[in-house]
């Protein structure tokens, strides 16, 4: 058990090096606050290895292991069938990995604990690049974002984990945002009661990787989804739930117009992002609305 | 939490163990971070709690019944100014660190 | 006494089975794939009470295998060539947390080229990581080597992993009379699993594998070393009960012959069974001639090296991997270390990589080579001692000119 060095509220400790302003900060405290201490987690390289902690020291008070980077749903349901060998059907195992770390290196390990069907719990905090290594592009980062691999702005669009993981048939996945933390709240609740695998994959906000001051996190996390940019919906054993869907989507200039990493877009450019974005929303979602997945079960 | 208080309080002991673990819950100081500081006008506060929700160091604590409602542990805020963006009040500014 | 014919890779599942294992990860790879299909099997028909986790990809195996283990229950996966060369990575994870997982490993080579059949490199490769490693020489090694593992590497002067190293199939595929151990006694040698040193327990928490600086770094690296020397004591211990126990002498190194012997020949592997045969004929036609048989490689059992060769001037070493761009291949290194302070000659061989047979004739070539350099009458040394004349003369292409 841990020699406690330093009084918290809640199992995450209140001095972490994330930046100023981090968004996967205020997730990682939010996950933590629901799935309570009966939980082994399971942390790549990254962002979020911030918690796992240097040398002595952890910032998490639970349970947990920093593994590859390719390799966090593996691990999680090796740590699963070890869980259920023993009879121990009520702790929670909890992957927490980086979208490159899910959709890129990590996405073969992934579809594998998908497609098992393993009960395992897998967020996946989008900041849209890898961060921790200096803000390289991945494929989750959105067409004509800057990173220091996309110089010029991302020429490809965001890879859909939504999809990848719906194709898979999982009891339960779903995007989610700092923007309503109640919403999120919920989604995390129902992925930990998932009787499968389940995918939380949640926007977060990156003040140091996006270039925007550190206090509108949480304005750029309600902007994103506003203007059409981060779409919420659920997906629950086969049946999709649009949780946000404005009559009328805000100019994108509230979402990207205050961020560094797409400050090279011109005019031309950014309205036709807007188009974009706009008609792909409409479009997405009455897809998303005339889709039944069916789930198998055995 | 109620758990591993419990355990905190039967007697423990200490063994060595080998390979690379964390075994110290533990913070850094950063408070040392903040360049500008979060200062709250306290008349206006309504109490709401949208700052302590959304702080990402969850440093904030509102006491509802004192006058300096909005108590910040300024040993680890970092000054990002989430609070003062997120207030539906507007009643918190960013104002420059004193050293 | 009961028996079964088993090949390599039943035995090593029956293994797996005896030794109770709780979580297997499968993913199939020539010449291993009878050991998923037999677990499968087992667990289907509920003789063996595991979780059978069929994953996507070796890399995985091991992933699942190393968490499985640090959550409490014995885990256990098999590979070979490629799919070893894909867990690399976590092969690091797994020692470096002092997981003690038992891997069975069926010897094949590494493409490129591609080849399906036996040679030793893939389990070279690995052999920095600090697992410990054992090499069979027959079916029954193989069977009775996995229990071993078990027993030294959950011990806690050891907390390491091992592979146990089997020919691919020259032993996987080659059936053999095996005598089966019972399970009481195995479940009485090998004990339970039992979490040891740090594990992932939510009642009991802490967090494993994290970032460690420059100032400890060398430390830990440092107590996995002394593990690797501790479990020399441990192997001496395990085999000498196990020999107690189920009748059948194992050792880190045996030294067949080499007493007396004029020149000596280091080996791993099936290919030590015929290297045996060739000392007894050749004994009979009065050649001095000796074997030292290689089991426990990792860790190098360096000082029984140094006491089995004796006083046998001229030695070879047979390294069943072609060792590139050294002076010599990853056995002959570590002879040749361990004799330094000596004025034995030590040869170096490569061969039977590919799944090249190494037969009777090509053990012969080698003794004799060894006894005329001894003898001063040639100074001839033909390191890769099975290659054909015309290496470069193998393909041709036709083109448009």
């Amino acid at each position: 058990m841990y020699e406690i060095k330093h009084q918290s509220r809640g199992l995450v400790s209140h001095g972490t090096t994330a930046c100023a302003g981090c968004g996967l900060e205020l997730i990682m405290r939010k996950v933590m606050d629901v799935v309570g201490e009966d939980t082994i987690i399971v942390i790549p390289p990254g962002c979020s290895a911030l918690f796992s902690g240097f040398g002595k020291e952890t910032n998490l008070k639970i349970a947990g292991v920093q593994m590859n980077l390719e390799n966090t749903a593996a691990c999680c349901s090796g740590i699963r069938a070890a869980l259920d060998a023993q009879g121990n059907t009520h702790t929670t195992v909890l992957g927490f990995a980086g979208d490159g770390g899910t959709l890129d290196i990590g996405l073969q390990a992934l579809s594998g604990a998908f497609e098992r069907g393993d009960r395992i719990m897998y967020i996946c905090y989008d900041n849209e690049a890898y961060m921790n290594t200096g803000i390289q592009g991945s494929s989750a980062t959105p067409y004509g974002a800057s990173t220091t691999t996309t110089p010029g702005g991302k020429r490809q669009p965001k890879k859909d984990l939504m999809m990848i993981a719906m194709a898979h048939h999982i009891p339960y996945a779903a995007t989610a945002s700092l923007q309503n933390l109640n919403d999120l709240k919920k989604k995390i609740e129902k992925a930990k009661n998932a009787q499968g695998p389940s995918l939380l994959h949640i926007h977060t906000p990156c003040p140091t990787g996006w270039r925007f001051h550190s206090s509108l996190s949480i304005e750029l996390a309600r902007a994103a989804v506003r203007t059409g940019s981060w779409i919420l919906y659920e997906y629950e054993n086969g049946k999709i739930t649009i949780n946000s869907k404005p009559k009328e989507l805000q100019p994108l200039e509230t979402y990207i117009g205050k961020q560094g990493r797409f400050r090279h877009l011109s005019q031309e450019q950014r309205d036709a992002m807007e188009k974009e974005i706009k008609e792909n929303f409409y479009a997405y979602t009455s897809m998303l609305e005339r889709m039944n997945v069916p789930v198998e079960t055995v | 939490m109620q758990k591993q208080q419990e355990n905190a309080m039967k007697t423990t002991k200490k063994y060595k163990v080998l390979g690379p673990v964390a075994t110290q819950f533990g913070a850094a100081t950063t408070g040392n971070w903040r360049l500008e500081r979060p200062d709250v006008d306290f008349s206006r506060c309504t109490k709401c709690r949208t700052c302590e929700r959304n702080c990402p160091t969850n440093v904030i604590e509102i006491k509802k019944d004192q006058e300096e409602c909005v108590v910040i542990n300024f040993d680890y805020c970092k000054g990002c100014g989430v609070c003062t963006n997120v207030c539906p009040q507007q009643c918190i500014n960013l104002i420059e660190e004193r050293r | 006494m009961s028996y079964k014919m088993l090949d390599g890779n039943t035995a090593a599942a029956e293994a797996l089975k005896l030794g109770r294992v709780k979580v297997i990860a499968s993913y199939p790879i020539t010449p291993q794939t009878v050991i998923p299909e037999t677990l499968s099997e087992m667990v289907e028909s509920g003789d063996l009470d595991a979780q059978y986790v069929r994953v996507e990809s070796e890399h995985s195996a091991l992933s699942v295998v190393t968490c499985a283990a640090m959550a409490g229950v014995r885990a256990s996966t098999a590979t070979a060539s490629n799919g070893l060369a894909l867990m690399h990575e976590v092969v690091g994870m797994t020692s470096g947390n002092r997981v003690p997982v038992v891997m069975p490993v069926v010897n094949r080579g590494i493409a490129a080229p591609w080849s399906l059949w036996c040679e030793h490199v893939d389990t070279m490769c690995e052999r920095d990581m600090g697992w410990l490693q054992f090499y069979c020489q027959n079916v029954q090694e193989v069977l009775d080597l996995t229990l071993i593992a078990f027993r030294v590497s959950e011990d806690a002067r050891v907390l390491l992993p091992t592979m146990v190293c089997l020919d691919g199939f020259f032993l996987s595929h080659s059936m053999q009379k095996v005598t089966m151990p019972e399970q009481e006694k195995v479940d009485q040698f090998i004990g339970e699993y039992k979490n040891k040193n740090v594990y992932l327990d939510p009642t009991d928490p802490m967090f494993l594998s994290d970032l460690t600086g420059n100032e400890e770094y060398t430390e830990m690296r440092y107590q996995q070393k002394l593990a690797l020397d501790a479990s020399v004591t441990v192997l001496e211990e395990a085999f000498k009960e196990f020999e107690k126990e189920f009748g059948r002498k194992y050792e880190l190194v045996e030294g067949y012959m080499t007493q007396d012997a004029d020149v000596v020949l280091v080996a791993l592997g099936s290919m030590c069974g015929t290297a045996q045969y060739v000392v007894n004929q050749m004994r009979k036609e009065g050649k001095k001639v000796g074997l030292l048989k290689v089991t426990v490689f990792r860790p190098f059992p360096a000082e029984y090296i140094r006491k089995l060769v004796g006083s046998a001037s001229v030695v070879g070493v047979f390294d069943r991997s072609a060792g590139l761009g050294g002076d010599g291949g990853p056995v002959f290194y570590e002879i040749c270390s361990a004799l330094r302070n000596q004025p034995t000659q030590v040869y170096h061989y490569v061969g039977g990589i590919g799944g090249r047979d190494v037969r009777v004739e090509t053990i012969e070539m080698i003794y004799d080579e060894l006894l005329a350099i001894k003898a001063g009458e040639t100074t001839q040394h033909t390191e890769w001692i099975d290659l054909k004349e015309d290496a470069l003369e193998l393909r041709e292409v036709i083109k448009n000119v």
